[in-house]
């Protein structure tokens, strides 16, 4: 090819690598005309903004000193501790023998059916939803609060749990169910190996967010240190709602760093 | 035969502190759980009687008041879409330049990322009820302050999610860039932004879908949407709306979680 002809053909400009295509810009545009009418139905207006921005900073100034009043606060993050860990665990226990129900690859399919559906439920609502009611089913305090965190788990821990056992590789489990080996212990000698280290993360990761949610579900009567930290906001004491804000804070990132710890024990 | 002669070869799967490790953390849960269920206030009248008290409410949930969804529920719903949907792209316009902030190779400063990884924890902690309690009390009770809330609690998953991301972004185009002499700010857009851009797009679907379930409870403190509702049958003790407003959330989750699945399979 010769040089002349190169060059003929090499006429890009430099507008042409990034140029957006039209149906890019008109979802830009469709993106930016749906946000201008939402913001419009959430009544967001400068003067609302400039006033409700002057209440928070004089929130933020009543929040300090934070108040540290430890016999309101101890007890509200031990029931905290409480809920989380035994919801966890009933969460988890509960959720096993329902994920393996779910795995569409051990199952027959209504079997594998009715148990999605049931996971999809337990998924579908947020915790606190189900502290309402179960704060009306067995009324006020902890117990509420370890069957809505118990719902919860079951649905993040099932469905999770259910993936995994169905992306598991068959040639183990046809080796197995060759030894003329019963269905339990197909499942212990063909999936447990395979998704436990999956399954630890799961649940690691479940007793981290059961954490986080229950120091939340006090706010509707459930337990934990929730109720303490609502109890306060509704009497204005923020001193004592930023020194409780700041142990959650101090809590869930104490469970967060024991949850890399753990993980990396079982790797 | 010389067979006694030959050792034994004994497989062992972990070292010994791998399995005192292993041991440590079943007993610490093993303590904590017993801990916890001997040191529980739980009444047990109630834990007895929780089996009838549930069938009572399901018997008075049943049957479901269909005609209470177009005048209140269907409006309700409507704006927790919204609300939720404001909320994903203000989280996502909070929480990027967070995660920018956090990933130690976009930004070089460890104490910038320090101060950012702290952002993203703290917010990720508080929960949306409460940052909707205080936007309440800023804003006043209405959608606005549970846009606000949700989008607050956002910004620590889509920040952690994103400076994941970001971190694990490929050298090679960035030192290209660098070679050619490019800004930090150019850098990001032009080489660690494309690389990013799959988890932004499953950080963002992923995180509207959390937070349809989010908003559906921010109701409870005056933040708008269909929790409001609920709230109300609630208080009003109507639990044949309440069985509506429940199934309504229900099926709309599935319906958005489906919708996301499509989307994700498409764009990603």
């Amino acid at each position: 090819m010769s040089v002349a002809s190169l060059s003929e053909k090499t006429t890009v400009t430099r507008a042409d690598f990034f140029a957006p295509s039209l149906g890019k810009r008109l979802a830009y545009v469709a993106v930016f005309a749906y946000v201008v009418y939402a913001a419009a139905t959430l009544g967001l207006s400068l003067d609302r903004i400039e006033k409700g921005v002057g209440y928070g900073l004089r929130f933020l100034a009543g929040f300090f000193p934070p108040n540290f009043t430890e016999t309101d606060i101890i007890p509200g993050l031990l029931e905290s501790l409480q809920i989380a860990f035994l919801s966890s665990l009933i969460g988890t226990a509960l959720a096993i023998p329902i994920a393996v129900l779910a795995a569409r690859n051990l199952m027959p399919p209504w079997v594998s059916w009715l148990a999605r559906l049931l996971i999809i439920f337990c998924r579908s609502f947020h915790p606190v939803i189900v502290a309402i009611i179960a704060v009306k089913a067995v009324g006020f305090g902890a117990l509420a609060g370890i069957i809505a965190l118990t719902f919860a788990s079951i649905g993040f821990v099932g469905k999770l749990l259910s993936e995994a056992i169905e992306e598991i590789s068959k040639k183990q489990i046809e080796a197995v169910r060759a030894t003329g080996a019963s269905f339990m212990n197909v499942i212990a000698f063909g999936v447990v190996p395979q998704v436990m280290n999956r399954f630890i993360g799961f649940v690691a990761y479940e007793t981290d967010s059961n954490l986080r949610n229950s120091t939340m579900v006090g706010v509707v009567g459930a337990g934990g240190i929730g109720g303490t930290l609502f109890s306060a906001f509704q009497r204005f004491d923020y001193n004592f709602v930023a020194g409780i804000i700041l142990c959650i804070i101090g809590l869930v990132m104490i469970g967060e760093v024991l949850q890399i710890y753990v993980k990396r024990v079982f790797r | 035969m010389t067979s006694a002669s030959v050792e034994m070869q004994q497989w062992i799967r972990f070292t010994p502190v791998q399995r005192f490790a292993r041991f440590a953390v079943f007993f610490v849960m093993a303590a904590a759980v017993g801990w916890a269920l001997k040191t529980i206030e739980i009444i047990p009248e109630f834990l007895y009687d929780a089996p009838e008290q549930v069938v009572d409410m399901g018997q008075r949930m049943w049957p479901i008041d269909w005609a209470h969804f177009w005048p209140v529920v269907w409006p309700a719903l409507v704006e927790t879409i919204h609300m939720s949907a404001m909320a994903t792209i203000l989280g996502l316009l909070m929480g990027i330049p967070v995660g920018f902030l956090a990933a130690r190779n976009a930004t070089p400063f460890p104490w910038v990322n320090l101060i950012a990884r702290f952002i993203l924890v703290a917010t990720r902690s508080i929960s949306t009820l409460i940052w909707a309690l205080f936007f309440v009390a800023m804003f006043g009770p209405g959608p606005l302050a549970g846009a606000l809330a949700i989008a607050f609690h956002s910004i620590g998953f889509i920040g952690k999610m994103f400076s994941e991301g970001v971190e694990e972004a490929n050298k090679g185009s960035i030192e290209a860039l660098q070679a050619a002499g490019a800004s930090r700010m150019q850098q990001i857009i032009m080489g660690y932004w494309p690389q990013v851009l799959p988890t932004f797009w499953s950080v963002a679907l992923f995180r509207w879908d959390i937070n349809v379930r989010e908003s559906a409870v921010l109701g409870l403190v005056g933040a708008g949407g269909i929790g409001m509702a609920l709230n109300a049958a609630i208080d009003l003790i109507q639990w044949q709306r309440v069985s509506l407003i429940l199934f309504t959330i229900f099926i709309v989750v599935i319906l958005i979680e489906t919708v996301v699945t499509q989307i994700r399979k498409r764009v990603i």
